[in-house]
């Protein structure tokens, strides 16, 4: 047992580092640092700068453009992209439909799409969730029914984050509503944005953002060549696809970065004769979270230490308390903000909606702190309710 | 970055293990505890065969120098085991002391009898008023011809009752509550003057009050520089704590193994009570403690010889809030859910639930050392 990164580890980490902070544009390195909202094209800037260095889908394998790295400098990559902060990459391709895409689809696909995703020439959305499935996906009733060299999709998704910005959107479809059981009958298809018979409604959530919307499908013809491996195998693909991202679910370095930014907010901001950091209650409580997540971060560390050594598609036992523990941690740190602003949570100020262009109301950085802790409430809901993950736990390891 | 354990500790792990799946279940182990001793020198003695009494020393001294996981692996199984043996008490902390503040001369004449099993001795330290302030000594050693007088009361001494040298901590000078003037004297636990009266813990263990009139030491009983052993003790309790740590999550894994054999076997209703989703996700909630809490006592056992004292101190301090909070999380929860049964004698899983109770009450609770770390401004 050894706690020490290896020299080549340390390297690596610097060498990251001094790339971020020489690359990342910085009016989104502000954004970011301050929990103020991005646009469309700060996004595409960054994962273009990315892509441009070769590092845009570092854990694809490397004949999709990949990078090799191993686990721990996966691991190494995004918790110092977390801390610098900069933004992710887009998940829902580089981390959601790429994977299923260079694992499950014919090498058409995979030549036109994945170069596309890396570059992001196309905005993926995710067409999972819709009003009646949840928590239970399955039970999805979006219909493509098959016409000649056409699927024909009818339904409604929904919670699809910034499908206002997307070209494409992988979906799940009903084709076979008659299967034995449910997950039975489901197709994993591509769909152009751009099809007639698609409309977006944006969902403005509680922090007063609108990030999600409700997208309606009525009619829309997509062409067969649009479906992801074999018909009716969906359910397969889609498995894959949410047990496929275990490194960094626990954003481990953006709860860090939180932490910094509490410590540097709650220093300047008085209580009185006394800075809120200086009040012991307040350090004991944020203490109580740094001790949190270190631990989270050992475990992060032995999941992917085993990692190497654990045969394929047996996740350690450990990994499944990553996006529980991860999730209540990041919205622990949100919570603290909002301790640390007090009174100066509650004007209504954010740069969410375009046109604001008002002096602060109180200090200047107080207008994301209400709208994060909000919007942070999702993180223990999406990808699977962290009531799910119990679910999951208590079933898989505990045999329950 | 690496998590595996050496061949050697694998080894370890594993001759440990057998020992304890061989003669230690709860049957024997209550027998044990009810012997003079209230532990077993039998098992003492194939401890020390095993090579555990020497773990952390110096091979010139018995031992194999191991560097904190081996301690880690062998407090793990004792937590699991239950162990009443005062391997803490012996090894870690007396052990420690003279490892660390100790001449050549004591290393030479004690360590080599404490891996051979020979020696036991136990670590004089609380007094009434102390509680987890290291540094709040009344006990005083006064100079006295070529030796020291020694006169005080100490509380709480793990294993005091039954040990053959005490090492004592005393206040040669400065105020009550000072980290300057304290001095550490080894006594002989049968020398004149030395009173003790044994108990049993909570947990089944053994601890000891133990008063001091007027006991006196030879100049060679000093144990260091006079005045200045503070920072040998703080250093000595951190590694203890580190071992405490391991030791709560052997009896933690153990309940939460417990627990969902219980709740798979336990039917009420027509079925299993662990088909109900309220139980499942608390038996899922206490394996998330159980996690963190091992995580945090391997970055305790790994730390906890870190010459870099505030990176040790912080480390052990935060290992320690987890290991509290989630011994009190994992043990209560492992009662209610077993029921009525879980609250009896009869069975093992209360037994365990005192065991991780009482080490949190070990050198500093969990509030203790959260206090501590916020004080010192945290982890990051």
């Amino acid at each position: 047992m050894d706690l020490r990164f290896t020299d080549e580890e340390i390297a690596f980490r610097k060498e990251v580092r001094a790339f971020f902070d020489s690359a990342l544009p910085k009016d989104i390195r502000t954004k970011m640092e301050e929990g103020r909202a991005l646009v469309k094209d700060d996004i595409v800037t960054w994962q273009r700068i990315l892509n441009a260095k070769g590092w845009a889908t570092p854990f694809w394998p490397v004949e999709y453009g990949g990078t090799g790295w191993s686990p721990m400098r996966q691991y190494i990559f995004l918790e110092e992209m977390q801390a610098t902060p900069a933004p992710q990459p887009l998940q829902f391709g580089v981390n959601m439909v790429g994977p299923v895409i260079y694992t499950f689809a014919n090498e058409e696909q995979k030549a036109h799409f994945l170069p596309r995703i890396r570059n992001i020439d196309d905005w993926w959305c995710q067409g999972f969730s819709e009003p009646g499935a949840g928590s239970d996906l399955a039970s999805l009733k979006t219909t493509a029914k098959r016409d000649g060299d056409h699927y024909v999709v009818t339904g409604q998704k929904t919670w699809t984050t910034l499908a206002q910005y997307a070209d494409w959107i992988f979906c799940l479809v009903r084709t076979d509503p008659n299967a034995a059981k449910k997950q039975e009958g489901i197709s994993f298809l591509l769909i152009d944005m751009k099809t007639k018979g698609i409309t977006i409604r944006p969902i403005q959530t509680i922090d007063g953002g609108r990030e999600v919307n409700e997208v309606f499908f009525d009619d829309v013809r997509v062409p067969a060549k649009n479906l992801v491996g074999q018909e009716n195998k969906g359910w397969d693909y889609a498995k894959f696809l949410l047990g496929n991202e275990r490194i960094g679910i626990a954003r481990i370095g953006m709860s860090k970065h939180r932490i910094r930014r509490i410590k540097e907010l709650a220093a300047k901001e008085f209580d009185g004769e006394r800075p809120i950091l200086d009040n012991p209650r307040f350090r004991e409580k944020l203490a109580a979270v740094e001790i949190e997540l270190k631990a989270l971060e050992m475990t992060q560390l032995r999941v992917i230490a085993a990692e190497g050594k654990r045969e394929k598609g047996r996740p350690d036992p450990a990994s499944s308390i990553l996006k529980i523990k991860g999730s209540e941690l990041q919205q622990a740190t949100t919570e603290l903000l909002m301790e640390v602003v007090g009174p100066y949570a509650l004007p209504y100020q954010t740069d969410q909606d375009a046109g604001w262009n008002e002096p602060p109301v109180g200090p200047d950085w107080a207008g994301p702190i209400a709208p994060t802790y909000f919007n942070y409430r999702k993180v223990s809901i999406y990808g699977g309710s962290n009531e799910i993950q119990k679910n999951i736990v208590a079933k898989a390891i505990l045999g329950l | 970055m690496d998590f595996d354990l050496s061949e050697e500790q694998q080894l370890l792990q594993d001759s440990v293990t057998r020992l304890m799946a061989d003669r230690y279940d709860f049957e024997r182990r209550n027998e044990y505890a009810k012997s003079a001793e209230g532990f077993s020198l039998p098992l003492w003695r194939q401890y020390a065969e095993l090579g555990v009494l020497g773990l952390p020393f110096d091979e010139a001294h018995g031992g194999i120098g191991d560097d904190g996981v081996g301690t880690m692996i062998v407090m793990q199984a004792f937590g699991r085991a239950l162990a009443l043996e005062p391997y803490l008490a012996t090894v870690v902390l007396g052990g420690g002391v003279i490892r660390h503040g100790g001449s050549a001369q004591q290393k030479e004449a004690i360590l080599p009898k404490i891996a051979d099993g020979t020696l036991r001795l136990a670590f004089a330290q609380a007094e009434r008023q102390s509680r987890y302030n290291l540094a709040d000594v009344k006990t005083t050693a006064k100079k006295a011809g070529g030796g020291w007088v020694l006169d005080g009361e100490k509380s709480l001494v793990l294993h005091g009752d039954s040990a053959d040298m005490l090492i004592v901590v005393t206040r040669t000078s400065g105020a009550q509550r000072d980290e300057k003037g304290l001095s550490l004297f080894l006594v002989d636990a049968r020398a004149a003057g030395v009173s003790r009266r044994g108990y049993p813990t909570q947990d089944g263990r053994r601890a000891a009050e133990i008063a001091f009139a007027q006991v006196t030491v030879p100049e060679n009983a000093r144990i260091g520089d006079i005045g200045a052993a503070f920072p040998v003790i703080e250093r000595v309790v951190d590694e203890a704590r580190a071992a405490l740590c391991a030791d709560a999550v052997g009896a933690m894994e153990a309940m939460h193994a417990l627990t969902v054999e219980y709740l798979k076997t336990r039917k009420q209703f027509g079925a299993a009570i662990g088909s109900f989703q309220a139980l499942q996700h608390r038996a899922v909630d206490m394996f998330v403690a159980v996690e963190q809490a091992r995580s945090m006592a391997m970055l305790a056992a790994m730390t906890a010889r870190d010459e870099d004292a505030e990176a040790r101190r912080k480390s052990v301090a935060a290992a320690k809030v987890q290991i509290g909070r989630s011994g009190k999380f994992v043990g209560q929860q492992a009662v209610q859910l077993h029921g009525g049964v879980g609250m009896t004698m009869e069975l093992k899983v209360g037994h365990y639930f005192k065991r991780v109770t009482m080490t949190d009450t070990l050198f500093g609770d969990a509030d203790y050392h959260l206090a501590r770390l916020a004080e010192a401004g945290g982890l990051i």
